[in-house]
């Protein structure tokens, strides 16, 4: 063990210098097929002479989804993220001797929701088993989860993602998710090394959770980030988690291996510690890269668990000091099988109504998914497919969108531009929700209806927005008003003005008269430039053509 | 008073010929006399006599909580009671004072019963005896009693019997005039086998009509709160109370609507009785092979169709047991790890070592033994070959059962152990496992299938130690068997301990043997 650690630590060293040259999306790029028969190698052989056939990535990934429910998976303590330490336990959760699981009939329902909108097969029963391992921060000894017979099995995830040179390619894929399984959070350790002291948190310990496996049908950091960015979208549609994933509401692990396409698949590495999608796509891509390193230099990839360090960029060993787990797996024998039914007409008699999990009434009331909002998005609005992606990404944007489009008569392509460029970089720029943007959607498409009427430039509009920004309550009108940023429409004045741009350019003017009429978008600017935009461009327009012509 | 049934003694409080305090401290001082049997862990006295204080107030006001107001009673100490030592008889519990009661124990103090405090059993209820706790073993009453000594000249100090187990503790408290009822857990016997030892009357219900929530788990799948009490009538009023859903214990089942009042007299004309020809099985005692006809053919006499049945798959119910209780037990007690409550080791140079050495000093022997082949049963490479093994047979205990029920049986008569109760210093001979490989032979099956089963005392052996006979009952025939039960008890005529204070004023009114326990 001792050996391997220093092996490692030495393998890597040697990495580092080889990986700060390489391009993170290296890894997509050398994905190509392969014509030659397989082999049947575990570790992928590096071939000394020509390569004809590149390794590529292979990437799955298992998602630990934390349910958003008021209350735990199987006791009725409160569920909340930075809660006083030990406040949220009850008896079960700290495993007082007699105490039973009790299950949330709201966790259930998010995990057949979730089931449904990911395509899965709802098993109508599912059961409940313990998986045994020592650790401090669970208390049982073991956690409840669905080893057997998970909730929901064979599902697929259909997510985009925009490629090609421009980036404005969309490109569709499908991953599989294998199942969907109902299990308890444990609770958080820290290790306080000064004092060598653990302190135990169990605030979280016995929170819901839903752990999805994603088959290894990705080949590349970005296919995951893409992945995992539409499962988050669809959990927070669904409202089943709230899926942030520097709260730890979700969790993911990725697990790495690569082969030349055709053959057996690599011996895989576990990657964990990765708190968003940015650094998911960059701990995968890093991994794929190392472990093409590994082989390329003659080594054999470990079966081991391996932590992304986020400053570095790299991914280490993890310290695992139980070695080969094995969990003991049992039936929970406290939980009767976990029965949902198809329809009310399904539900045995006597069944208590507000009790019973019913699938199709879940079903009726799930919400619109995200791929379903983009396609209808491009459709309705005549949108670009980008756009709609900028749109759906951020809660709520799409709702604004709409909120200005109703309230403006503007056309939907003039108003995007806006919602996706201004509005979401001041945004980005103060770290907002789109919920707390001092300028609401009715404010805005004033705004936008000042411009269309002719009332103030675009440029002067991007002006009156900012101002709107700062401060916020005041409207368009008044901005332009008090700043007396209207567009000048004095003929005398844009006159005397558009003269002197023509007295001071004599060779712009010489060329319009020589039929570059091109060139009278230069002197419009500089018209512009004296009014600080605020020259009514048609006027404009009109008095400099006369005036060179 | 203290020999009374709780049935009579609460129509005693009633009528009040005595008052809740004076017979709440007529036990406590009974507690003290018997001190000895160490039928008791935890001896509530201060709490018993406030609560026998306010049932006292609600007497006097005419307006009582119910049959069980002021009426003492005895938990099994692996019963969560609030704030009062709940140890199972380890020391990995020793001073572990639970925050909630156990629903059962909630029932019975929200009835206004009155608790006299916690009974000693086998550690963590893993044992046939009541011999293998961290608070030494339970003596059985009868030791004491003049039919024993007298017959066999035996000196109690040395030739004391075991009282069996686990629930060793409840059968002493009742049989000893402690408390006119107990709770016990039923995992294997349980409840059932001290009964017949002690000469008490237990009912170990179908699986889920009683809630487990706060009973420290043996084998979830098989435990039950068992109730013991002097009469199959106590013990019915008892299951009235207890029994039915609780939210907390997701396998409880509802109560069936009739009410479980017995019927003074019952008609065992109309019944089937069934006798399980594999229960003459080696080591079953003449005497008590002898009961077992004897009652066998007071059916018969009264009109019982009587028949013999087979359970085929009963024979390997222990081995399968086996099985799943250590895999189950390795599961349960891994929460005893130090960290949370209960015993915590000084070894502090690792997690990992305070776990093990908390777990070495915690539990016993007997715990540990079952743990380390629980958990062999449970490796990945051992599973389908034991447990899912194990699970399969159990499935086929449990047709027998059905099999046979379903043939028009209504009820199975069976012997509940093998014998009257073992010395002591022979029972020690032999090592826990073996112990409860022959004891639990009649009573586990029923776990395995999660039926309904009563132990009814049925008569004194020539040692002059009670002798019990089983009743076995489809599921949720729980008053049935009862009924059944009542019918045997008031035909073999059980003599009943007497507190012998008592019974020196009241001169040859029955044949009840007189105990020499002061």
């Amino acid at each position: 063990m001792a050996a391997s650690s220093v092996a490692a630590s030495e393998l890597l060293y040697n990495m580092k210098k080889q990986i700060l040259i390489l391009h993170p999306k290296v890894s997509c790029i050398i994905r190509r097929i392969s014509t030659r028969s397989p082999r049947r190698y575990n570790q992928p052989q590096p071939s000394a002479k020509s390569a004809p056939e590149q390794l590529v990535g292979v990437v799955g990934l298992e998602i630990h989804a934390q349910i958003h429910s008021n209350t735990k998976l199987f006791s009725g303590s409160s569920v909340c993220f930075s809660a006083p330490p030990n406040s949220l336990v009850s008896f079960f959760d700290a495993s007082l001797p007699g105490t039973l699981p009790v299950l949330n009939r709201r966790c259930v329902e998010a995990a057949v929701m979730t089931g449904l909108s990911l395509n899965c097969t709802i098993n109508r029963k599912s059961l409940f088993d313990r998986k045994h391992y020592f650790y401090a921060d669970l208390p049982a000894g073991y956690q409840i989860t669905q080893q057997r017979r998970p909730i929901a099995v064979d599902g697929m995830l259909t997510y985009s993602f925009l490629g090609g040179k421009k980036r404005n390619q969309v490109i569709r894929k499908n991953v599989h998710i294998k199942q969907i399984q109902l299990e308890q959070d444990s609770g958080k350790s820290l290790h306080d090394d000064l004092r060598s002291q653990t302190l135990i948190d169990l605030n979280r310990a016995g929170v819901g959770l839903m752990e999805l496996v994603m088959e290894p049908d990705m080949s590349c950091g970005e296919e995951a980030a893409a992945a995992v960015r539409e499962l988050q979208l669809i959990l927070q549609a669904l409202g089943t988690c709230q899926g942030n994933m520097s709260e730890g509401q979700l969790r993911v692990d990725a697990n790495v291996s690569v082969h030349r396409p055709h053959e057996p698949l690599g011996t895989r590495t576990e990657v964990k510690n990765i708190n968003s999608v940015r650094y998911l796509a960059r701990a995968i891509d890093y991994e794929i890269r190392r472990q093409i390193d590994v082989l390329q230099r003659g080594g054999m990839v470990q079966n081991e668990t391996r932590a992304y360090d986020s400053k570095s960029g790299e991914t280490v060993p993890m310290r695992d000091k139980e070695g080969l787990q094995d969990y003991r797996f049992m039936p929970e024998p406290n939980l009767p099988p976990l029965i949902v039914y198809e329809d009310n007409a399904s539900l045995p008699t006597g069944t208590d109504l507000c009790q019973a999990v019913v699938v199709q009434k879940i079903r009726e009331g799930l919400p619109e998914l995200p791929s379903v909002r983009r396609d209808r998005l491009v459709q309705t609005y005549g949108i670009l497919t980008e756009h709609s992606f900028t749109l759906v990404n951020e809660d709520g944007l799409v709702e604004y969108f709409e909120a200005v489009l109703k309230a403006t008569k503007r056309a939907p392509r003039n108003v995007i531009g806006w919602v996706t460029n201004e509005l979401l970089s001041y945004l980005k720029q103060h770290d907002m929700s789109v919920s707390q943007s001092p300028v609401t959607p009715p404010a805005l498409a004033e705004l936008l209806e000042l411009q269309e009427m002719g009332h103030i430039s675009s440029s002067v509009a991007k002006q009156v927005f900012q101002e709107m920004w700062r401060s916020s309550g005041k409207t368009a009108t008044q901005i332009i008003h008090e700043q007396d940023l209207g567009l000048v429409s004095n003929t005398a004045q844009l006159h005397s003005i558009c003269q002197k741009v023509v007295d001071s350019h004599p060779d712009e003017v010489h060329a319009i008269r020589n039929g570059n009429k091109k060139v009278l978008n230069k002197l419009m600017g500089l018209v512009q430039k004296e009014t600080k935009g605020r020259a009514d461009p048609v006027l404009v327009r009109t008095i400099l053509q006369e005036k060179t012509s | 008073m203290l020999s009374l049934t709780l049935r009579e003694v609460s129509l005693a409080l009633r009528e009040g010929r005595i008052s809740p305090t004076e017979l709440c401290r007529k036990c406590l001082n009974r507690i003290k006399k018997t001190q000895h049997l160490n039928a008791y862990i935890t001896v509530t006295e201060e709490l018993a006599l406030k609560q026998a204080q306010e049932a006292e107030t609600r007497l006097l006001q005419g307006a009582p909580k119910g049959p069980l107001d002021g009426i003492p009673f005895a938990v099994k100490d692996n019963f969560c009671t609030e704030n009062i030592k709940t140890t199972c008889a380890s020391k990995m519990l020793k001073d572990y004072a639970p925050p909630y009661n156990a629903t059962v124990v909630q029932k019975l103090l929200d009835q206004g019963a009155v608790l006299m405090g916690k009974t000693n059993m086998d550690e963590f209820a893993m044992g046939s005896g009541s011999t293998d706790g961290a608070f030494g073993p339970v003596r059985n009453p009868w030791s004491y009693a003049a039919s024993y000594t007298e017959k066999t000249g035996a000196v109690p100090e040395s030739d004391w019997v075991v009282c069996g187990g686990s629930s060793g503790g409840s059968a002493a408290a009742v049989a000893s005039l402690t408390s006119y009822l107990a709770l016990g857990s039923d995992t294997g016997g349980s409840t059932r086998n001290p009964a017949a030892l002690c000469g008490v009357v237990a009912l170990k219900p179908t699986y889920g009509l009683l809630s487990r929530h706060g009973l420290i788990p043996l084998v979830n799948s098989m435990d039950v709160p068992g109730i013991m009490a002097r009469s199959a009538s106590d013990a019915a009023i008892v299951l009235g109370i207890l029994q039915g859903l609780d939210m907390r214990d997701s396998t409880t089942v509802a109560a069936p609507s009739s009410p479980t009042e017995l019927p003074e007299h019952f008609d065992v004309k109309n019944i089937c009785v069934g006798i399980p020809k594999e229960y003459h099985a080696p080591g079953l005692s003449e005497e008590t092979l002898m009961q077992w006809s004897r009652v066998t053919d007071m059916f018969e006499r009264a009109g019982a169709r009587v028949e013999q049945v087979s359970l085929p798959h009963t024979q390997h119910s222990i081995v399968c047991y086996r099985v799943l209780c250590h895999a189950e037990v390795a599961s349960n007690m891994a929460r005893f790890d130090g960290l949370e409550y209960g015993l915590r080791s000084k070894v502090d140079s690792s997690t990992e070592a305070m776990y093990a050495s908390t777990r070495h000093e915690g539990f016993n022997d007997v715990v540990r033994g079952r743990i380390l082949s629980g958990n062999y049963f449970m490796l990945k490479q051992n599973y389908q070959h034991y447990f899912v093994k194990a699970q399969k047979v159990r499935r086929l205990i449990a047709d027998d059962f059905k099999h046979v029920f379903s043939s028009g049986v209504d009820v199975l008569l069976t012997p509940t152990t093998l014998s009257d109760a073992t010395r002591y210093s022979d029972f020690t001979q032999e090592d826990n496992q073996t112990r409860s490989t022959q004891e639990d032979v009649f009573t586990q099956p029923v776990n395995m299938a999660g039926l309904p089963a009563v132990s009814v005392p049925t008569a004194l052996s020539r040692r002059g130690l009670p002798i019990g006979l089983q009743l076995i009952g489809p599921a949720l025939q729980d008053k049935k068997l009862l009924s059944v039960a009542q019918w045997i008890e008031q035909r073999v005529g059980f003599p009943s301990i007497r507190d012998s204070s008592e019974s020196r004023n009241e001169t040859g009114v029955t044949k009840r043997e007189q105990t020499s326990a002061v």
